[in-house]
């Protein structure tokens, strides 16, 4: 059993230099059959496993990962958490998932850095100013702590904000949910596999999935590229090449896969002490414990599996952020990338039974991804466990395109995630 | 410290007859034109540059050029202030006023140096493991001091005051770097007549031919390099670009090159030239000639000001004549350090060499023996003294792969020279996925296979002898010239001769052994600017970090501003030996866009204020701006809010612009709407598929309110629909639909209806419209000389007339939004002016005054019209807000029929749009309030819809409300609770029409 | 950044002069038979995709130039487009042949309706 993460544990362990630390997790070999396997080491697919352990008590549990766990869109987004959405499924799990964002480093002993430093979301047009007071009433009644804010309240928590009236698209007020913010993305993926592995989760890094073994409408296992394993239950978290594993099972997804790109400006001294998003505009920003503008963009329009995106969906967010925060424009670029995203027909997530008995999939995050991990992982746990939605996940079913019931929060005037 | 290190002679790019005066932290020194503010600063006897990002140690310029990550600087003040410039690469200009960064209070007294005390506490990734109790500490005491600690230089005060601009063109070539590889390839590409790209990041082609020795036909390879830049500058088909670093390769050779046009010279910007300029090539060929980057040896302390690359050292004597110190030691592993060695004995300052390998019998080590300077072979550093600087260091025997020191020596020094091998600069290469292949030679990574068109030469691909180097760059460049201009003829060019001592191989270190016990405590750094050290990479494979990925991550190893391009390669062998792994086994992280740190400024290029998103204006936009209007976006518009008189509340004059049009009359510049024309014998077919209802039996002269859904089944556009002929329908959409409804069009008719014979034809911006609306249109028309007869028989309502008033040709279709008698009269859009001026002319006696879009949208709720995007959000269909009626159950297909089939687009507790009356008629709810099903003294409450729209109206003097509210139909009369803050607003239900619900004024 | 071909105006330019258009060959069931679509079919027509990695059939505008739809095949791994085609067409038999999975199947479908219709009449 590993020793807690403490400043004694760190003080104790630089007497000799930090020699004898142990593993974050294990590296094991993969046993022959599981009680469930989950697809994906990403953030989504580690938090399944851990609150299938700690939460249903099921630890015979492998979570399989093709590259390095963390390595898809978990360690590649803006880390941006909030749940001010507008349609009441979203605001069910989002919430959920920043209330447990609040005491994750807590509950498994691993600084996930969750910074509610507050999201500060621009209304830049009369009709974007509506569509939020829309979202704050319906946020209000739900219980979430939000409010809206005048343009000088807005320029008092961020102070380089341009308020002038005469600009482009004037500022017209904000939308403001004060535990909004941010959280470490790695840190979020490693102490959530390190609290699984504690509990005896098998990490299986550099494991890719091959091909799924059914036995008429029921899953069996997985062909691996280090041989078969068995389980009877398989849960899919794999974002952008979701299609391409539930294609093995022969299951249509409503999902397309497209590059969304993000990145990050040289370190400066803070200037930014929130997260700030501007939709009519599209970009979004926040500053780094480490002092980096972090800048995520919009997607491309094509699907895309290079991971590189096209420099053109970049530039005009870039455009509308020097606009919007003038002093931007001799900062510098330090680094872009981009990542696969996972888009369904009305931008929600899916966290759904599949036509293949023991299939459960977990999916469609989008843009969305970081700031959901932990609810998703508690809601799509607790589906695999029960085999049947959580009360949560019951609107997010795949179901839910044949009948029309769809999510859709782009109504709340084309709010990014 | 500070005794000024200028040499008497030498240095070929300064020009010591010109004194350049630039302050250093407030400190006024002063330097030459040509030198680099590092090499100025250091002439001023002054080596200390900065802090480092983790521990705040002292740091001194360590590299050449833009690979430079200590001797960053603040440069400029106010607005034009950068932060994070690179000394190396900041060229001295009279008045330049840098500053230090990361530093408190001062340099050499530096608060933050606590850190470095403290720093066994916080090795790799430490905060991951603390600070997590109590928990609101994090947000309230431990994050506010790591960020307070954060980031390293301060951003600037307030808009730029200079210029970006971008540039699109093609190339055949684009040659990346102007060193010999890079010139070389130019010149045979150029010589076939190809058009030439070829640019470098510094201010003068050449790369470093100057600091290297080989001779070309006998002379330095240096000159060779002048006159084949002179030749390509000359050349009418080659463009040379300096100062212009090559940041990006994206997808079909798509290649980014941000110039800086005036950071040398700050007249140049404020001349009003741009101060950066990004270009974009579309190559048809690519030549990367990026040259190597110097390695570093890890050994204890290895991050002192003082300590510097072999080749920055040699440029700082050769180029600037300055001494780096008075006694050095050239620290190396491999032969061509011995140049360094050389230069510095020549200049006159004491130097000896420490090399790893247990023989140095080379050609350039035997000419340093010649020359009288002792080397140490078998030896490694062990130990650095001094802080601030290097004031001596310890010299320990070695054999490759020994972790522990057995004997040393000390040896005075106040300067290191260190060379631990060469990187090719493959940065670029991996920007859109080239692979890279490991060099058991060089010890290093280099370009491997790439699927695009693009080529590496000389150092970038690993090649090193000068011969080589020349042969490889004239054949790819003749190659790709050869591809983009097939006919070309190889053009001869003349033979070289090359000479160049020959180099014996490097030998690996990866890690120098330490004075003291296992090295215990002792920093070996790989990347200087985040503080990472052997030690931190060990202790991330220890805990299980073992992806270089997550190596990386968790030590911050690589992610600085220099992305890995100094270090990257040291952590990577020091995790190999560590591991017992081969450095490819240990694997890679990728190289990203951009090279180097770009501007924003540049990527935004003149898409700033006026350009950033242009205004569309209507003919008569003056007139408005004229009357003093209160604007609103809408789309890409900007319409009149209001018409606010001198001091005039808005309020107050949206009030009065309501009761004039109900009492009177009110003209509104309705031009924005979108217009589009739909001709042809399928138009009618073809609107029956798009429209919701039948507008195939539409008849000429007449008009029809239609609403398009998209495939969902939920409302997406509504507008009037006129047929001229039988073949010729006008169709209006929204002001901010008009684009989207055009291309919809157009997208169904070629991809689905692709048999119809229909032009689909936007004539928004064709014809000016304006709405005249109230009691009196009738006669302000009339009074307008029209040539057609404006009677309520005649032109009844939603009915369309074609003609002239007075002079002016215009459409006349009564048609109303504000539920009184109402013509839109649209005219081409140029005597657009000529009509509003004669509207408001002829309407004066009747009382006509402008009307903006609040009171619009206020006149159109008393009537119980929708509009699109408030009383609709994309989940709304047409039985949703009342409007079934319109959808015909005759046709068998209509975009979205199908659709509404879906079990959830006709379930049974659909929000339903209703009318709203507030208990206190003065209270007027707000956008977005929602009713609840039961109050409760606390959230969570459900809700069962919201107010759409809402306004105080002054024509029934209370105020009125819209809303979706669940089975809102069913609860005429019901009483709603709206919990706000603080109270319960209490509504009741009723028909949405507040006002003339038979419709009497609109048909008079 | 892409760079594209338009096949009916033959423009060579940037993909902010063209416009993605989607998945190609998705066949609207209410334009044929709109009295029998079940709700799983009419799901599918306006969701299902197909998303593979690799060879991709899609819609492209001319939006800059011509103003026409035309269909590309591209892959989704590589960028590269390997065809531009009408749209009313199918790919160059050649590239069709390279199709994958669901795009295979979905082209032998084709086929064989196609074969089926052209027995009938």
């Amino acid at each position: 059993m590993q020793p807690r993460y403490s400043i004694f544990s760190l003080a104790r362990n630089a007497l000799n230099y930090h020699k004898d630390w142990e593993r974050a997790w294990r590296s094991p070999a993969p046993k022959a059959e599981y009680d469930a396997i989950i697809i994906g080491a990403g953030g989504h697919g580690l938090a399944t496993a851990y609150y299938l352990a700690k939460n249903h008590g099921i630890t015979n549990v492998a979570v399989l990962e093709k590259g390095w766990l963390g390595g898809g869109n978990s360690g590649r987004n803006t880390t941006i958490i909030r749940s001010n959405y507008l349609q009441d499924p979203s605001i069910a799990i989002y919430e959920l998932s920043r209330s447990l964002y609040e005491d994750l480093s807590q509950d498994f002993n691993y600084n996930v850095m969750f910074s509610p430093r507050g999201v500060l979301m621009l209304c830049q047009t009369e009709h974007e100013l509506r569509a939020f007071k829309r979202t704050a009433h319906a946020n209000k009644l739900a219980g979430l702590d939000c409010r809206m804010v005048s343009p000088q309240e807005a320029k008092e928590i961020l102070p380089i904000l341009n308020i002038d009236p005469q600009c482009r698209y004037p500022v017209l007020g904000a939308y403001y949910q004060p535990r909004g913010g941010t959280g470490r993305h790695d840190a979020v993926c490693w102490g959530y596999a390190r609290g699984a592995d504690q509990r005896g989760v098998d990490i299986i890094q550099n494991c890719e999935v091959t091909g799924i073994m059914r036995d008429g409408a029921r899953v069996t296992g997985v062909e691996t590229t280090r041989g078969p394993i068995k389980a009877k239950k398989i849960g899919v978290v794999t974002a952008g090449h979701v299609t391409t594993i539930m294609d093995m099972a022969g299951v249509r997804m409503p999902i397309e896969s497209q590059c969304l790109q993000a990145l990050v400006s040289e370190p400066i001294k803070p200037i930014i002490d929130c997260v700030v998003m501007a939709n009519t505009v599209h970009g979004y920003m926040s500053q780094s414990d480490k002092g980096d503008l972090v800048i995520g963009g919009g997607t491309d329009s094509y699907n895309n599996y290079s991971q590189r995106g096209s420099f053109p969906a970049l530039e005009h967010t870039i455009a509308a952020l020097v606009e919007t925060f003038p002093i931007l424009s001799r900062l510098k670029l330090m680094r872009m990338w981009g990542g696969i995203v996972d888009m369904t027909g009305d931008r929600s997530p899916i966290i759904s039974k599949t036509p293949v008995d023991g299939l459960f999939v977990n999916c469609g995050w989008g843009t969305g991804g970081f700031k959901s991990i932990p609810g998703s992982g508690w809601v799509f746990a607790d589906t695999i466990a029960n085999d049947r939605p959580h009360p949560i996940a019951e609107a997010f079913g795949l179901n839910r395109f044949a009948e029309g019931r769809f999510i859709d929060e782009s109504v709340a005037a084309a709010v990014a995630h | 410290m500070s005794k000024p290190r200028r040499l008497s002679s030498g240095g070929s790019r300064i020009d010591r007859s010109s004194r350049v005066s630039f302050t250093f932290d407030g400190k006024l020194m002063s330097g030459y034109r040509g030198d680099t503010l590092a090499a100025a600063v250091m002439a001023n006897g002054q080596r200390l540059f900065g802090r480092s990002y983790k521990y705040h140690r002292p740091r001194g310029v360590i590299g050449l050029g833009s690979e430079e990550m200590n001797a960053l600087v603040g440069v400029g003040t106010g607005a034009r202030h950068e932060p994070n410039a690179r000394a190396t690469q900041v060229e001295l200009f009279e008045g330049l006023a840098a500053v230090s960064q990361n530093r408190f209070p001062s340099l050499s007294f530096d608060v933050g140096a606590i850190n470095n005390t403290l720093s066994r506490l916080f090795p790799g990734g430490f905060y991951y493991k603390t600070f997590m109790w109590p928990k609101v500490f994090w947000k309230h005491i431990y994050e506010p001091v790591i960020r307070k600690a954060a980031g390293l230089g301060v951003a600037p005060e307030g808009r730029d005051p200079d210029s970006y601009e971008q540039i699109h063109v093609h190339a055949d070539v684009v040659v990346v770097g102007g060193g010999v590889a890079g010139l070389a390839a130019a010149e045979a590409a150029a010589v076939m007549g190809a058009r030439v790209i070829i640019a470098d990041e510094n201010a003068v082609l050449g790369g470093i031919s100057d600091l290297e020795d080989g001779t070309i036909d006998g002379a330095p390879q240096a000159e060779w390099a002048r006159a084949a830049a002179q030749k390509l500058y000359d050349a009418e088909n080659v463009h040379v670009l300096t100062r212009a670093t090559v940041v990006g390769h994206w997808h079909h050779n798509y290649v980014m090159i941000a110039e800086r046009v005036g950071d040398h010279d700050p007249a140049i910007p404020k001349s009003g030239a741009p101060r950066h300029r990004l270009w974009k090539v579309r190559a048809k060929q690519v030549i990367l000639a990026t040259g190597a980057l110097e390695r570093p040896i890890a050994f204890a302390n290895n991050d002192r000001p003082g300590i510097m690359l072999a080749t920055a050292v040699r440029a700082m004597v050769q180029r600037y004549g300055v001494a780096p110190g008075e006694q050095g030691v050239v620290f190396t592993n491999n032969d061509d350090a011995y140049l360094t060695a050389l230069a510095l004995k020549e200049a006159g300052i004491a130097v000896q060499v420490v090399d790893s390998r247990a023989r140095a019998d080379g050609a350039l080590p035997e000419r340093a023996r010649a020359a009288g300077i002792a080397i140490s072979t078998g030896s490694v550093i062990s130990a650095v003294k001094g802080k601030l600087g290097v004031e001596a260091v310890k010299i320990a025997s070695y054999r490759k792969g020994q972790g522990r020191v057995v004997s040393e020596r000390s040896a005075p020094c106040d300067f290191i020279a260190v060379s631990g091998g060469f990187n090719p600069a493959a940065h670029l290469w991996c920007h859109n996925g080239g692979k890279l292949t490991f060099d058991e030679g060089l010890q290093s990574y280099r370009p491997g296979s790439h699927a695009d068109a693009i080529v590496a030469v000389g150092a970038a691909k690993g090649t090193m002898a000068l011969a080589d180097i020349m042969a490889e760059a004239r054949a790819a460049g003749e190659a790709a010239a050869k591809v983009a201009l097939p006919k070309a003829k190889a053009a001869k060019l003349a033979k070289l001769a090359i000479s160049e001592d020959a180099r014996k191989p490097l030998e690996a270190i990866w890690f120098a052994p330490a004075t003291g016990k296992y090295n215990e405590g002792n920093k070996h750094f790989v990347d200087f600017q985040h503080d990472v050290t052997v030690a931190d990479l060990e202790l991330a494979q220890r805990e299980g970090y073992e992806s270089i990925e997550h190596t990386k991550r968790y030590t911050t190893f690589g992610m600085a501003t220099d992305q890995g391009k100094v270090g990257n390669l040291n952590g990577l062998g020091a995790i190999a030996e560590a591991t017992g792994k081969t450095i490819p086994e240990v694997g890679f992280t990728t190289f990203r866009p951009p090279y180097t740190p770009t501007s924003f400024g540049a990527i935004t290029g003149s898409l700033t204020k006026k350009l950033f998103l242009p205004v569309r204006q209507t003919p008569v936009f003056d007139w408005h701006m004229m009357k003093g209007a209160v604007f609103e976006p809408v789309g890409q518009w900007r319409r009149p809010y209001t018409y606010p008189r001198d001091g005039e509340d808005k309020h107050v004059s949206i009030a009065r612009e309501i009761l004039n049009v109900r009492n009177n009359v009110g003209v509104l510049d309705a031009s924005t709407l979108g217009k589009i024309e739909v001709k042809g014998p399928d138009a009618g077919a073809f609107l029956d598929r798009i429209y919701t209802n039948m507008m195939s039996t539409l008849k000429p002269g007449r008009c029809r309110y239609g609403l398009t859904l998209n495939e969902l089944g939920f409302i997406m556009d509504d507008g009037v629909v006129v047929r001229f002929d039988d073949e010729r329908f006008l169709v209006h959409t929204t002001s901010g639909g008009a684009d989207r409804i055009a291309a919809w069009l157009e997208e169904w008719l070629q991809t689905e209806w692709t048999d119809y014979r229909v032009f689909v034809t936007p004539v928004t911006e064709q014809w000016a419209q304006f709405a005249v609306a109230g009691p009196r249109a009738r006669d302000v028309i009339a009074a307008l000389k029209p040539s057609f007869d404006v009677s309520h028989e005649a032109l009844p309502h939603m009915s369309f007339v074609e003609g002239t008033l007075g002079a002016l040709p215009v459409r006349v279709y009564r048609i109303s939004f504000s539920g009184e008698l109402s013509y839109e009269i649209a005219t081409p859009a140029n005597h657009g002016r000529a009509l509003w001026d004669a509207l408001l002319q002829a309407g004066a006696p009747h009382g006509i005054l402008p009307y903006g879009t609040e009171a619009l949208h206020v006149l159109r709720a008393e009537k119980g019209y929708i509009v699109v995007g408030d009383e609709t959000d994309g989940t709304t269909t047409p039985d949703d807000v009342g409007l079934s009626g319109l959808v015909s159950k005759k046709k068998a297909d209509f975009i979205g029929k199908r659709s509404l089939e879906q079990a959830h687009l006709k379930a049974p507790n659909r929000k339903q749009l209703v009318g709203l009356y507030t208990e206190n008629p003065e209270e007027v709810l707000p956008d977005g309030a929602h009713a609840v099903a039961e109050v409760k003294d606390k959230p969570p409450m459900k809700t069962i819809g919201h107010v759409t729209s809402s306004y105080l109206s002054p024509t029934l003097g209370r105020s009125i409300a819209m809303a979706l509210i669940e089975n809102g139909r069913a609860r005429m009369g019901d009483v709603l609770s709206f919990p706000l803050d603080g109270k319960v607003v209490r509504a009741t239900v009723v028909d949405p029409v507040f006002y003339d619900k038979e419709g009497a004024r609109l048909n008079v | 950044m892409l760079t594209l071909v338009c096949p009916v105006c033959g423009a060579h330019g940037d993909e902010t002069d063209f416009h993605a258009g989607g998945q190609a060959h998705i066949r609207r069931p209410a334009s044929h038979d709109p009295e029998h679509i079940s709700d799983q079919e009419q799901a599918d027509y306006l969701f299902t995709r197909i998303n593979p990695k690799g060879l991709h059939f899609e819609r492209w505008r001319c939006d800059r130039g011509c103003g026409k739809w035309f269909h590309a095949a591209r892959d989704t791994v590589t960028l590269e487009f390997k065809a531009y085609y009408g749209i009313t067409e199918l790919p160059p038999p050649d590239i069709m042949a390279q199709a994958r999975g669901a795009w295979a199947d979905y082209f032998k479908a084709r086929q064989k309706a196609a074969a089926k219709a052209g027995a009938k009449s």
